[in-house]
């Protein structure tokens, strides 16, 4: 009888042992956080161009992560993104008239959302959207126009060169 | 000529032995419900399947992760990259080494020991006495030795993968020097629950295959104590194949 005691109890010990093992990795590996609805309060911002920023995607100010993103859609009537972030309820006094805008992690890092303080008296709260937003730089459209200024240039450069030598010819 | 038919007779045979596991396989699973209904005589096989593998399957995690930790770290470090060390070796465990090595260990431990125990049944004739008492062999041997097994896999995939990692922030984060933050922020950031879904499922599949072929072979073992030795040798060879040839399918097919 003891013995098959023994045996129940460590079966058991080794279940729980992996289950435990099977919710560390659920848990604490993977970017699944266990949000609990309440815990915070949604915000919305609505950009031109958000790059490769993806839901839950952390929001940060001073470099400090206060939120997640929570969803990101496509608005029709307006044609822009709609980026609704839920942010921690202790960071309660963050001015009504600040700015969020999308930036890159390191050099190929992902995309978050920081937010820089504004110099309002009112707070952000539940529900409330922030008007003032900076697209993400997108490295493709920059390298494109970096060459767009420069073969302009260098073609200007060109034309000059070409009309100076016609009027020496003169 | 005479290797042609040596040829084809050895196709056929293979064909045969297939066939005779998948007619194997539906009479257990026939089996199961009545299995599930005594699950005392589970949780023993779970027990002995599970519990009694538990401290090779989490020394070897140790161990696997330590290596990939120190291996890692020197790819890494080329790159400068090092803070990617957590995201690799977490992806490596949970996709592959994980199920896979868990898998191959578990067939050495636990494989052996069910085929070599109803293999010695079938060799002293206890399954014999059952059937000449009325008592489906299958049902009250087989079938609780394989469910165990079933169960006790996934779970021991699941503490393999957590010790491995646990052994790659050791060697990375404590010797090595990777900086700890960025490891765990950077290994959050990349791996999804998919992943670890994956990692379950595929340890899922094998444990049904390696213990499926574990009291196979232990049924049909010739009851000799050759005849005994030879399925337990067998079990080990044909769960290793299995185990890596539906882990590449299984790749392919999630992926």
């Amino acid at each position: 009888m003891r013995s098959t005691h023994t045996i129940e109890i460590s079966t058991g010990l080794f279940v729980l042992l992996g289950f435990a093992a099977l919710f560390f990795l659920v848990t604490q590996i993977t970017n699944r956080e266990l949000s609990i609805n309440g815990n915070g309060y949604q915000v919305e911002a609505r950009f031109e161009n958000i790059g490769s920023l993806k839901p839950g995607a952390a929001v940060s100010m001073a470099g400090v992560t206060v939120g997640r993103v929570d969803s990101i859609t496509f608005d029709q009537d307006i044609y822009k993104a709609v980026v609704r972030m839920q942010i921690n309820s202790a960071y309660n006094r963050i001015p009504s008239d600040s700015d969020a805008s999308i930036m890159t992690a390191g050099l190929l890092g992902g995309q978050y959302v920081g937010i820089t303080a504004g110099g309002s008296t009112e707070f952000l709260k539940n529900g409330d959207r922030i008007e003032l937003v900076q697209d993400a730089l997108v490295l493709e459209n920059l390298i494109n126009q970096l060459v767009a200024t420069f073969s302009s240039r260098s073609s200007e450069s060109e034309d000059s060169g070409k009309s100076e030598k016609a009027e020496e010819a003169k | 000529m005479k290797l042609l038919r040596e040829l084809i007779g050895n196709l056929v045979e293979f064909i045969g032995a297939v066939g005779a596991l998948a007619l194997f396989f539906g009479r257990l699973l026939g089996q199961l419900p009545a299995a599930v209904a005594r699950f005392g005589l589970v949780v023993h096989q779970v027990y002995n399947a599970g519990a009694l593998s538990l401290v090779i399957i989490m020394i070897c995690g140790l161990f696997v992760g330590m290596v990939l930790g120190v291996q890692g770290y020197q790819l890494l470090e080329r790159f400068g990259s090092e803070d990617a060390l957590g995201t690799g070796a977490a992806l490596g465990l949970l996709r592959e080494l994980g199920p896979v090595i868990t898998a191959l260990l578990f067939a050495g431990r636990a494989g052996t020991a069910l085929a070599s125990e109803i293999g010695l049944m079938r060799a002293t004739d206890q399954l014999t006495a059952m059937e000449m008492m009325a008592v489906d062999p299958i049902r009250r041997v087989v079938a609780p030795r394989f469910l165990g097994g079933v169960i006790a896999m996934p779970l021991l995939a699941m503490v393999f993968i957590s010790i491995g990692i646990f052994g790659v922030w050791l060697m990375g984060v404590e010797q090595l020097g990777v900086d700890g933050a960025n490891f765990w922020s950077q290994m959050r950031s990349s791996v999804e629950v998919q992943d670890v879904r994956e990692g379950f499922i595929k340890a899922a599949v094998f444990g049904v295959a390696c213990s499926l072929i574990a009291v196979y072979e232990g049924y049909t073992a010739i009851p000799t104590a050759e005849g005994v030795g030879r399925a337990t040798t067998r079990t080990v060879v044909i769960s290793a194949v299995m185990t890596l040839m539906l882990d590449f399918m299984l790749t392919v097919v999630m992926l």
